[in-house]
């Protein structure tokens, strides 16, 4: 189970604190599955990495399974059970796909290359190839997905694993997530997809950097939906307004 | 008789152990202490220069060895050597140094190869070099390679430094004839106060000629290294000049691809990069349980793979 408790996050940018995360109380427990979306620059992968450790929050506790691990590095973490796929995932020159997988095979329970047979990617033509810009966006995303499977943590956030994916994968993608979900595994995704927030036990509503709403997705997708529709309407008519005061 | 160091030398820069399969011929500190030719493949010293003469018949297949070792200090070895792959004929030649250095003394080695790549043939030549010692004598190697590549002929290079030579300054130069093909990874990495230059001239001489040239480095603790890749055309080919170097600590890196056309047909194309590692690499390793240490390790291992 893992916890963000009262998480308070700024960045500083050009020398000015920026608050980026406010009163973030969350509790992710094992075997569920749960869905963060919200606007974008919410504030969601900032969640994210703040759980991985990649951001360390100002004020508030993160903890696992009972143990605080606000300050252990992204590493320990990692050792510990955790694991981020990325929403932009970096790209490496030189190093090929089957190096990636057995880095992030070294401190899981036995995996093997079929998670990408499970993603899409024959491993025969992708095993070889080098995480370099000879790989499409919609590739590159696939390897890292197929990373984090490989790295089977206890504790999975995939942050947007659908963007960038082709129609026909994402349906795979889906399934994959589904199916390599267990019961000792925590499942967050990143997501603005219907079909995703679909399929979780509990939807949270990301929005300036606070939780907005969480609960079970029969009640809280209506909820979004309209919140989504409403909000749609209101900019759409403060640009009426805007478009009937200038003078063309 | 190879010593137990003699061997491991000629195993990091050849990946032997023991005597080397097909043709060979061993130089330790200045001498052939080893040598065989087969049928259709003549290795000889040569009479008027130190070095030797390895010249394949037309149409022969095989491997070649011509490692040079060197285990003393206060030496220095130049040698001229020529090597001649007959037409159609496919090789594979693996040359390099290793240096052992005992004392405090230096030990320089300068390789002057000369190659001609005959019509239609096929030549993938290795070079690695590699040193040690921790008595504080230098270890420097100065490798100058002149290749000729003739019609339709193909030659692939890859010249590999990645550990313990304190200087070197290499100088690669090619003619590629019409349909010949050239291609050259160099990959490199210096540290501590190690310095590295290599001048690279590749002239494409006729009509669908092409050549590629890649050059990957990392230049970590106060060393410095220089590249000068220039790739000439003087008629249609085509060519590619790609540097890409990892600074790290206070290093210094100068990278100047030059390309030249004296032909309007001509399509050549350098791209040059200097840069650290990225942030979002040594966090994506770190999420999969690497250190830091560890991550930065695996991404200038792949990088210089």
């Amino acid at each position: 189970m893992l916890s963000l408790e009262n998480i308070y996050l700024e960045l500083e940018v050009e020398e000015r604190k920026i608050p980026i995360l406010s009163d973030i109380n969350l509790t992710f427990e094992a075997g569920k599955m749960y869905a963060l979306t919200g606007p974008n620059g919410s504030g969601k992968s900032s969640v994210a990495r703040v759980a991985m450790g990649i951001y360390r929050q100002t004020t508030g506790k993160v903890i696992y399974n009972g143990e605080e691990i606000s300050t252990l590095g992204i590493s320990e973490r990692a050792r510990k059970g955790i694991g981020y796929a990325f929403q932009h995932p970096p790209r490496f020159k030189g190093m090929p796909v089957k190096d990636m997988l057995e880095l992030a095979f070294k401190y899981s329970d036995g995996y093997n290359c079929q998670v990408l047979r499970d993603i899409g990617l024959c491993p025969d033509d992708y095993l070889e190839r080098t995480l370099d810009n000879s790989l499409s966006g919609g590739e590159i995303k696939r390897i890292e997905i197929a990373t984090l499977l490989a790295q089977n943590p206890k504790v999975r956030i995939f942050d947007e694993p659908e963007a960038g994916i082709d129609l026909w994968s994402f349906e795979q993608l889906i399934d994959v997530i589904g199916s390599s979900h267990r019961e000792d595994t925590t499942t967050v995704i990143i997501s603005h997809q219907e079909k995703i927030l679909n399929m979780v036990d509990e939807i949270v509503l990301i929005r300036g950097g606070t939780v907005n709403m969480r609960g079970g997705r029969e009640e809280i997708w209506p909820q979004i939906k309209e919140s989504a529709a409403c909000s749609c309407r209101q900019d759409c008519r403060l640009e009426e307004e805007i478009y009937a005061d200038c003078p063309r | 008789m190879l010593t137990a160091l003699d061997k491991k030398l000629l195993e990091e820069i050849a990946d032997l152990h023991g005597e080397p399969p097909g043709a060979f011929n061993i130089r330790k500190d200045g001498q052939g202490i080893e040598r065989r030719s087969l049928e259709g493949i003549e290795i000889n010293p040569k009479k008027d220069q130190p070095g030797i003469e390895v010249i394949v018949a037309p149409g022969k297949e095989g491997t070649v060895h011509i490692p040079v070792i060197m285990t003393e200090t206060n030496q220095s070895d130049l040698v001229y050597n020529n090597i001649d792959i007959g037409a159609e004929a496919s090789i594979t030649l693996v040359a390099g140094c290793g240096i052992h250095n005992p004392g405090s003394g230096s030990a320089q080695h300068d390789g002057i190869h000369e190659i001609h790549v005959r019509k239609g043939a096929r030549l993938i030549y290795t070079e690695k070099h590699f040193g040690e010692g921790d008595q504080g004598g230098k270890r420097v190697l100065n490798p100058k390679t002149v290749l000729y590549v003739e019609e339709g002929a193909y030659a692939e290079l890859e010249l590999v430094q990645i550990k313990g030579v304190d200087q070197t300054s290499r100088v690669t130069e090619a003619e590629v004839k019409a349909g010949g093909r050239l291609v050259m990874y160099e990959r490199l990495l210096t540290d501590g106060n190690q310095f590295a230059d290599s001048d690279v001239l590749v002239k494409l001489m006729g009509e669908e000629s092409t050549a590629r040239i890649v050059s990957r480095s990392v230049a970590q603790g106060s060393s410095s290294q220089k590249f000068y890749p220039r790739l000439l055309a003087y008629g249609p080919g085509r060519g590619h000049v790609e540097c890409d170097s990892i600074i790290m600590d206070q290093a210094t890196v100068r990278s100047v691809p030059e390309i030249w056309a004296e032909n309007s047909e001509a399509e050549l194309v350098h791209e040059a990069a200097i840069g650290k590692i990225a942030g979002e690499q040594l966090i994506k390793l770190m999420s999969l349980g690497l250190t830091e240490e560890e991550a930065e390790e695996a991404i200038i291992s792949g990088f210089l793979k």
